[in-house]
């Protein structure tokens, strides 16, 4: 066992994936010689060489075409984008390419390929490096969407993430990336995708979460007298259904919390699934509590935007009240 | 300089010796040039203080190295002529004429801001001086360059029914040569024809990635234009003189014909990227031969060496300048921070409000009744 940071768990995933397969090789802007915007490729370029951890031009929809050829040739690329506000320039690969080419060759092709990429608010950034886009991900069929809330969960999603033979784009909240630290074990493991965690267990209300908002969750139930559930979902899509419905079929309350805009966030659907599931345990109408339908704004109003444990606070008073 | 065979007529003629224009100019102007590239400097010690005292939240990339080239371009162009750029861009908005208190007050995030302190460093925006921001992504603002010329000329000949007379210069970081929407921009202004001056501004690295390990023929990227039949030339950016002298013809050229140009400008960043850049990239020694040529002493040398201003007048000027960044700041200080209530949901439409959907009044005025603030 280590005592290990989100980024340091990343990073040793990264490394021990490299060493069991070499079919894994990893590229981006500055990822290897300078170990990346937010290091987390940090030592990997010592350790590889620049044949496995490719530094590229600015180019993200070249990098995410050409992992999508690499992928098509039977490697295992695992390209970064340094925000996700820079997906922008790949999503036409991403989504008219990665997404579709399983279906687009019955089978014959497929993509074996993680996009990992920096998400969310909370670090003073401006917009373009604060954005949580899950949803808009989550919408197109054939990708696979993961987000990890813990060092444990992100070293043993990424893993499976990499042997994934479909794409995956690994969100990895920045906002915790050295929040804090957890013990991860030093041998490889997987955490697999689609199956959410039980963070807590509780009886009169449960909390739905993902990423770096599952840290506000957690503050706001230790203020709560309330015996509160939270579960971290973890995998965006395809999503753990079965333990949101076993959960509010328990509580007969739900909130769900996302740092995204609230119109068509992911919580919609999930609140759309548990009223089609749970419509006759439920004491209270599904709350969500999320960013506002904005822009996300410059660091002054950061706050104000982001999901906190004030406002998780209020909607569970207001729907343990209903 | 190669030049690929059959492109010979893409290339500029060759500038005239420094000094050719400049000379001709009077030191009055010459000398608030050297003002403004002191204003520039000041401004971005400051900034880069403030950043760190955690007055200035966001990313900030400070244009220290670079001032001759935004000063230098910005000389040669009418106020009517539209500029854009990427993120690197407090230099550009102030050699444009933005106020240095709203460009400061932008990057504090306070309502005073150029952009009501919702953009930040990145992102400047100042109508009145035709300056069509300040970018974040990296080479985006390329296509936008071309659609600003192809706006002039559209109004100025098939509705005003005149002749096109403006010129658009676009500026980008040699980055964005790697990205695509620069190759399509160039592919387009090449073949509508449209009046644009692309200027690389390239101070030989992309964050920590040479130019050399990023782009192709990095030492003759004037081919890449040359390959979208745009004529391009090569500039020394170290030199402010030298940078006015290159591009009044050019810019008077592309007003002439219409056609569009590319410059690569050869600068150099003296800081880091960003704040948060140990700048392990490149040897220390490198940077001393650049920072031996500092573009503004090297014109303060020269307006000394013509009598233009002596010891006293350039202490002055330093002076002058410092106070007026000071009065900046505590302006930009003063300025309120933008408050939910009146700002979250404002300007994503055309409606004050924007159709917030689902509830009756914006949904953050409800959940946030009194838990906002903490941030001052
Ligand atoms: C599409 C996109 N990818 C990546 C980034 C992150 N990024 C910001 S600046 C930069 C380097 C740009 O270098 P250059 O174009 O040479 O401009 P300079 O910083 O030298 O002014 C990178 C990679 C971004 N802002 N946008
Ligand atoms: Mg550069």
């Amino acid at each position: 066992m280590a005592n290990l940071t989100l980024v340091q768990a990343i990073n040793l995933a990264l490394v021990q994936e490299m060493e069991k397969d070499d079919r894994v090789l990893i590229l981006g802007e500055d990822v290897g010689l300078n170990g990346g915007v937010f290091r987390v490729t940090d030592g990997l370029f010592k350790r590889f060489g620049g044949d496995r951890i490719v530094d590229t031009p600015l180019a993200e929809s070249g990098i995410i075409g050409t992992s999508i050829g690499l992928a098509m040739a039977g490697l295992r690329p695992v390209p970064e984008i340094q925000f996700e506000g820079f997906l922008g320039p790949a999503y036409d690969q991403i989504c008219s390419h990665a997404a579709r080419m399983r279906t687009r060759t019955r089978g014959a092709f497929t993509v074996p390929l993680t996009i990992r990429v920096p998400v969310g608010g909370g670090i003073h950034a401006p917009e373009l490096h604060s954005d949580s886009p899950e949803a808009i991900y989550a919408h197109q069929p054939g990708l696979k969407v993961v987000m990890p809330a813990s060092p444990y969960d992100a070293k043993g999603l990424l893993i499976s993430a990499i042997r994934d033979p479909d794409p995956v784009i690994f969100f990895e909240p920045k906002r915790i990336y050295r929040a804090f630290r957890e013990e991860v074990p030093e041998d490889e493991y997987t955490v697999p995708i689609g199956k959410a965690r039980v963070v807590c267990e509780g009886d009169d209300l449960t909390i739905v979460s993902w990423g770096a908002s599952v840290v506000q969750c957690m503050q706001a139930i230790e203020r709560s007298s309330a015996s509160i559930e939270l579960i971290d979902m973890r995998t965006i899509y395809p999503f753990d259904i079965d333990a949101v419905e076993e959960s509010v079929s328990k509580t007969g309350r739900c909130v769900i919390v996302h740092e995204a805009p609230r119109t068509c966030g992911f919580g919609a659907e999930i609140a759309t699934q548990i009223m089609e599931r749970c419509f006759l345990q439920l004491e209270a109408p599904v709350q969500r509590v999320a960013g506002f339908d904005t822009i996300m704004p410059y660091y002054k109003l950061e706050n104000d935007y982001l999901p906190d444990a004030d406002r998780i606070e209020l909607a569970i008073q207001e729907i343990g009240a209903y | 300089m190669q030049t690929a065979i059959g492109t010979d007529h893409l290339d500029f003629s060759v500038p005239e010796p420094r000094n050719a224009l400049t000379s001709k100019l009077g030191s009055d102007t010459t000398t608030s040039w050297l003002r403004d590239m002191m204003l520039i400097r000041e401004f971005e010690v400051r900034t880069m203080q403030a950043y760190q005292d955690r007055k200035i939240g966001g990313f900030c990339h400070v244009y220290i190295g670079q001032e001759a080239v935004a000063v230098g371009t910005i000389a040669a162009l009418e106020k009517k002529d539209p500029l854009v750029t990427a993120y690197r861009d407090h230099g550009h908005a102030l050699a444009r004429g933005m106020d240095p208190k709203y460009c400061m007050a932008e990057m504090y995030g306070r309502i005073g801001g150029c952009a009501k302190g919702k953009g930040g460093s990145m992102h400047m925006f100042d109508r009145i001086n035709n300056l069509y921001g300040g970018h974040g992504i990296v080479g985006a603002q390329t296509p936008l360059g071309a659609g600003l010329a192809f706006g002039t000329k559209y109004i100025d000949e098939v509705i005003e029914k005149g002749r096109s007379n403006r010129v658009t210069l676009c500026f980008l970081g040699d980055g964005a040569l790697n990205q695509g929407a620069f190759h399509e921009a160039l592919n387009l202004a090449g073949l509508l024809e449209l009046p644009v001056i692309y200027i690389v501004e390239n101070n030989g690295y992309s964050m920590g990635t040479a130019i050399h390990r990023g782009t192709t023929m990095a030492d003759s990227i004037c081919e890449k234009a040359r390959g979208y039949g745009i004529r391009a030339c090569e500039i020394d950016g170290m030199d402010v003189l030298n940078v006015y002298d290159a591009m009044k013809p050019l810019v008077d050229e592309v007003r002439e014909t219409g056609r569009p140009a590319f410059v690569d400008m050869r600068t150099y960043r003296f800081k880091g990227h960003s704040m948060s850049d140990p700048r392990k990239y490149r040897p220390r020694e490198e940077e001393e031969v650049y920072e031996s040529g500092d573009p503004i002493a090297k014109l303060r040398d020269t307006l000394m060496s013509q009598g233009a201003i002596d010891d006293a007048g350039f202490k002055a000027l330093g002076k002058e300048i410092r106070l007026e960044v000071r009065d900046a700041m505590k302006w930009a200080e003063a300025s309120p921070a933008p408050t939910p209530e009146e700002e979250l949901y404002r300007d994503v439409y055309v409606e004050a409000w924007g159709p917030y959907t689902g509830t009756t009044e914006p949904q953050m005025i409800k959940e946030c009744e009194g838990t906002h603030g903490q941030d001052g």
